[in-house]
């Protein structure tokens, strides 16, 4: 039963299996719950229901976490212990320095642009004719996967030869020829290909900030509007003393949930360039250390790296929606 | 005040009763049994008392999972059934793509497969550091002297233990040309290294750009430049020396290397010689390997150097014979007399070291089984001496075939399929790729040989 299904009626089984499960766990739970009564009895109610979660944490993300970490201090094989050397090389070594420096344009480009535009985006489509369709377009690639991102972006960039009748296939690449440019090999140069790959990160996390946004926008009381309005604000001055202070908590939330997105983007990284080039980021040369490269204490110091940037952020952002929660 | 007590104690006790009711049902539904249809069609028949010796194997299973997947997959299944037969053993075959970085994976977490196929023998090497790989037994060890040649025996064995019969092999000394250009433009296939320059500037005083190349491959891009690479390495330097050089007893960025480079840079840093029908050198680095022979049918580009496997990437229309559209011929050596061949393959590995697998190890190690997958198979050849190169229907793996079962040649392993992962599948391509968008030939050798595990 638990091996590898083969055929649909397998998949089946299987499927219908893991549902009964699951009501049997739960069944089992109540059962445990329902004995007891009384004031002590709601405690172990309480921790009865909390048991499963309590413990899928512990054995799917604490203890996973804590070996990453103990990891992270022994040598390739993860027999010899070496101390900080791993961390040492993530700082000293060119190729990980490539990949750090990529990282830093990633976090420091994607959130602010993709907030920006979003941002820009609400205010311009807002109360305006075919609002929910302007919306809908620019929300659509928040709808796609990573991969499939990515792949509809390399043909953007896909490079073909001038040369006899060889036509483009690219669309940028096309774009440049009508203008009377020669096709590029966009993903080659470094760090001009970072950019390039992280434009599609910024088109794929528009539309998440323009929802949230907009409907931010939205939520600011009228009566705000119109005593700004009576006292002749400019539309900069709206923007700048109304809206913005207005909406602030709700940038904030997305800006740094882009933020720990991008931290952790992988997925465009490997389907585009696959980290060559010098495009390399924390995530992807994470992996390709330990599955690839077969150094599991390289690849449990930068998965640590990443975990230790990506938790200042997420404190800030649930302090965020804490606040603005209690407004 | 009864109803309210009374109610939730009665439907807890039902959940009780309900979930532990569901549990014992599912047990009692655990043990589905695989059912055999196996037809009788395909059955050829082959010695069964081979097997006697590992007593009654009936009703025993075997489960062998590999990196080979559909459509390759059929073959193999298919040349599986003689042996089921004999002994009743059920083979469940199981294909993943993600299988090279798996399969460590279930070594390491104690959930290996009973046998595996194993395409490198670094990998070879890293499953047998796990500690969970089981020595061959000694039945396929005295297959193995009997039809291999002993370099084959010797890239899986690690510390004097020898883990597995090899299984299919490649050939990566070849060059793909189209012969109605060399027959309409009076071209002859080279002999020596020599006579390919010639033949290269020949083409160029033609107004062609001779070759074409592509090493884009998603995160493991830049490995055909490795093979160009070691192809070189193994022509210039001998074999001796190449076999030191992969086991690192010399330096990888020694001179011997760098001329290696060097002499692949003369081709393919060369902007008169390539990128045929692709666009200038540093398209190399973006053109898909899949795609990089492909100008040849377009008669934009004169040679690729590729493996026997990348017949299967032309076109079905495309005919690929000595007379067809497409072909390929041998890489010469320095002289018309020395024939090294850079290669590569797969080997099986067992994890366990049951009478059924020993029984399937030594089943698979034969010339029986070699013949019996060779005739249902499509651009898929074995280094086993016994192979019949007629049971082979296609022109290309004939060719392969004849260069690997020729007496003078020098057979060696693709280098970076040895070497240390860190090298092998990562710092190499990694570098060889910066290298064709520019990078000098020895800032290359030196960051690979930095990169080489201390």
């Amino acid at each position: 039963m638990f091996d590898t299904a083969e055929t649909t009626a397998e998949k089946f089984t299987q499927m219908f299996a893991a549902i009964l499960l699951f009501a049997a766990v739960v069944g089992i739970i109540l059962f445990i719950a329902g004995r007891f009564g009384g004031r002590r009895g709601d405690k172990i109610v309480a921790y009865s229901y909390l048991a499963p979660t309590l413990i899928m944490l512990l054995v799917g993300l604490v203890y996973p976490g804590m070996r990453t970490i103990y990891q992270s201090f022994f040598d390739a094989a993860g027999s010899a212990f070496i101390g900080l050397d791993n961390y040492k090389t993530i700082f000293t070594d060119t190729d990980q320095l490539t990949v750090l420096r990529n990282t830093v344009f990633w976090v420091v480009v994607t959130p602010f642009v993709a907030t920006a535009v979003g941002l820009l985006y609400a205010i311009l489509v807002d109360k305006a004719k075919m609002e929910s369709f302007a919306k809908a377009l620019i929300f659509l690639p928040m709808a796609i996967s990573f991969v499939g991102a990515s792949i509809i972006w390399k043909f953007v960039y896909e490079f073909r030869p001038d040369q006899g009748n060889v036509k483009q296939i690219g669309l940028l690449n096309q774009v440049l020829v009508w203008l009377g440019g020669s096709p590029q090999q966009w993903l080659v140069d470094s760090p001009l290909n970072t950019f390039l790959l992280i434009v599609v990160m910024i088109w794929i996390q528009a539309g998440f900030a323009m929802t949230v946004l907009s409907a931010a926008i939205k939520a600011i009381p009228d009566d705000i509007i119109e005593a700004a309005r009576l006292d002749g604000v400019t539309p900069w001055g709206m923007f700048r003393f109304v809206t913005l202070p207005a909406i602030r908590p709700a940038v904030v939330v997305v800006l740094t949930t882009i933020g720990i997105g991008t931290l952790k983007v992988f997925d465009i990284v490997r389907t585009m360039t696959g980290g060559q080039f010098n495009t390399s980021v924390i995530a992807n040369e994470f992996y390709s250390q330990s599955f690839r490269s077969d150094n599991q204490g390289l690849g449990s110091a930068l998965a640590v790296l990443l975990f230790v940037l990506v938790i200042p952020i997420v404190a800030y952002n649930i302090r965020q929606i804490r606040s603005s929660e209690a407004l | 005040m009864f109803g309210p007590t009374r109610s939730p104690r009665f439907r807890s006790a039902l959940a009780g009763t309900l979930g532990v009711g569901l549990v014992f049902g599912l047990a009692a539904c655990g043990g589905s049994d695989d059912s055999d249809d196996d037809s009788n069609t395909a059955a050829q028949s082959i010695d069964c008392a081979q097997f006697s010796s590992f007593g009654d194997l009936k009703g025993k299973t075997v489960s062998v999972y590999t990196g080979i997947v559909t459509p390759e997959d059929t073959a193999y299944k298919e040349s599986y059934k003689p042996f089921e037969q004999c002994t009743g053993v059920t083979i469940k075959y199981e294909g993943d793509k993600s299988f090279e970085t798996q399969i460590l994976v279930r070594a390491k977490a104690g959930n290996p497969p009973d046998l595996a196929i194993v395409p490198q023998p670094g990998l070879l090497k890293q499953l047998v550091a796990t500690g969970k790989a089981v020595e061959a037994p000694a039945e396929v060890a005295a297959n193995v002297d009997k039809f291999w040649d002993k370099n084959w025996k010797e890239y899986a064995t690690v510390d004097g233990k020898f883990y597995g019969a090899p299984s299919g092999a490649s050939v990566k000394s070849l060059v793909w040309y189209s012969p109605s250009e060399f027959k309409d433009a009076g071209y002859k296939v080279p002999t020596t290294l020599d006579e390919l320059k010639t033949l290269t500037d020949k083409m160029v005083a033609d107004k062609k750009k001779p070759w074409c190349a592509g090493i884009s491959s998603g995160e493991a891009t830049g490995w055909p430049l490795t093979d160009w690479h070691e192809d070189m390495m193994l022509r210039l330097s001998g074999p001796e020396t190449f076999d030191k050089w992969v086991n690192h007893e010399i330096p990888f960025n020694g001179p011997e290397s760098t001329a290696a480079l060097d002499a692949v840079g003369a081709y393919l840093k060369n902007p008169a010689y390539v990128n045929g029908g692709l666009g200038d050198v540093k398209s190399i680095a973006t053109t898909t390997f899949q795609d990089g022979g492909l100008p040849i049918l377009d008669g934009t580009c004169s040679l690729h150097r590729q493996a026997s496997f990348y017949a299967a990437n032309f076109p079905k229309d495309a005919k690929v014979a000595e007379d067809g559209d497409v072909f390929a011929f041998y890489l010469p050596g320095k002289t018309a007399t020395e024939k090294p061949v850079l290669g590569g393959g797969e080997f099986n590995v067992a994890f366990a070291d049951r009478p059924e697998v020993k029984a399937f190890q030594t089943y698979l190690s034969t010339d029986t089984w070699a013949n019996i997958k060779a005739k249902g198979s499509q651009g898929w050849v074995s280094a086993n001496k016994k192979l019949d190169p007629n049971n082979l229907s296609n022109p290309i793996d004939k060719l392969a075939a004849t260069i690997l079962l020729d007496p003078n040649t020098v057979f060696r392993f693709d280098g970076s399929d040895q070497m240390p992962a860190a090298v092998g599948s990562n710092a190499y391509w990694k570098q060889a790729t910066s290298w064709i968008t520019g990078q000098d030939t020895k800032t290359t050798v030196d960051n690979i040989e930095k990169a080489w595990p201390k």
